[in-house]
């Protein structure tokens, strides 16, 4: 899930351009949060925590894994 | 600080908590007693709690858009924070607490992100609890908010184990912390779910900036109120709220808290919860077990993660430490 925010457009933590800033300090706490924008767009994602998993929907890009 | 340890001693054998005076003298034993402090608070959990741990998975059904001003959360509608709102149906409530079951837990808690519940979200959590109890065998708590006699009268009848109603922080402090509210019409609610016959469940959150005096006045103010649980959760700060630049507690302070606690309450279940995978990290949560800790929140939070439910079982196994049974958990109330 990290590769995915490091991949991605947009950091899936803070929302901003992943080509803006260093976004180091975002990987590390992303280990203990689920995202929370759209890596392809930017837009934040509709977040459902579960006990164990999460589901993350962009109102854009849909399901986002 | 022999002194404040002899009398710390004594609750193993007495079972009484310690003043507040006492409670503040412990937030300051020095590095090299850290580890008698800690020894004390585990014979004093073993001595009154016996050796179980209990296991508890929480879940949000109501997530985002929170009217009230609570300044360490994500959820309040009224901080830029990346929470958007989110609702959970019956069929995945359900599933959460056929997952949370799986890891041998015997407590599901439902939260919501309100200032007290609608006739919406009690009309939700009705048709959760009879659905969950006809189909999974485990307690079921709520955290709903300020409540009315009414509604707390309604989930003791729907069969709600335990209603978990924090009151955050010291009494002193919670203006702070939340304006939209008082800390007294938390009292109140809390008041009322006991009169309820609902077991109650009633911590906080360290680390939001109080001081140590603050720190020991909760954990007295806490004893007053004598909840069947206190889940301690240490500030994770959440981007976009008040508290996002507080810095996270160091290990060594939340260990001297959470014994603290310990001895402030011998006979409740003191559970860790949000937070501790940051503030106590894989080795900070071996040692608070061994340091007062007789609860866990396993698997993920609110709107943040935790640790694999295996990895926390594996730990317990590792320390000797049986889940507690909903059974014992009873029993241990009764007597």
């Amino acid at each position: 899930m990290i590769c995915a925010a490091v991949a991605g457009v947009f950091c899936e933590r803070c929302g901003s351009p992943q080509a803006e800033g260093d976004h180091g300090a975002c990987g590390v706490v992303r280990v203990w949060e689920p995202p929370r924008y759209c890596a392809q767009c930017g837009r934040r994602l509709v977040v459902q925590v579960l006990p164990v998993g999460w589901t993350a929907r962009c109102p854009q890009h849909g399901e986002v894994a | 600080m022999d002194d404040v340890l002899a009398r710390a001693e004594r609750v193993v054998d007495e079972g009484i908590g310690l003043t507040e005076s006492d409670l503040r003298a412990l937030l300051e034993v020095g590095d090299d007693d850290l580890p008698a402090l800690l020894d004390i608070a585990h014979r004093v959990r073993l001595r009154w709690c016996g050796p179980g741990v209990e296991v508890e998975g929480i879940v949000s059904v109501k997530t985002g858009g929170c009217p009230e001003d609570c300044h360490f959360c994500s959820q309040s509608g009224r901080f830029d924070s990346p929470v958007r709102s989110a609702w959970l149906d019956v069929p995945a409530l359900v599933a959460a607490a056929e997952q949370t079951a799986a890891t041998g837990a015997t407590e599901f808690c439902i939260v919501a992100a309100v200032r007290g519940p609608d006739e919406k979200l009690m009309r939700q959590v009705r048709a959760a609890v009879r659905a969950i109890r006809e189909t999974v065998d485990i307690n079921i708590a709520c955290s709903l908010g300020i409540l009315h006699p009414d509604q707390v009268a309604e989930l003791a009848e729907l069969g709600v184990h335990r209603y978990n109603h924090n009151l955050e922080t010291a009494r002193s402090y919670f203006p702070r912390v939340v304006t939209t509210h008082t800390w007294e019409e938390r009292w109140e609610t809390l008041q009322l779910v006991r009169s309820a016959g609902m077991e109650v469940c009633c911590g906080g959150i360290l680390g939001m900036g109080e001081s140590l005096d603050q720190r020991a006045e909760f954990a007295a103010q806490l004893a007053e109120l004598a909840p069947d649980e206190v889940p301690l959760n240490f500030l994770n700060p959440r981007p976009g709220t008040p508290f996002a630049t507080l810095p996270v507690m160091p290990v060594g302070e939340a260990l001297r808290a959470a014994a603290m606690f310990r001895l402030a309450l011998p006979r409740t279940i003191l559970r860790f919860a949000g937070g501790r995978e940051l503030t106590l990290g894989d080795d900070g949560i071996r040692e608070a077990l061994r340091g007062g800790g007789n609860g866990l929140i396993v698997g993920n939070y609110l709107t943040t993660l935790g640790r694999a439910p295996q990895a926390d079982l594996a730990l317990l196994e590792e320390l000797g430490e049986p889940i507690r049974s909903a059974e014992l958990s009873a029993l241990s109330k009764a007597l």
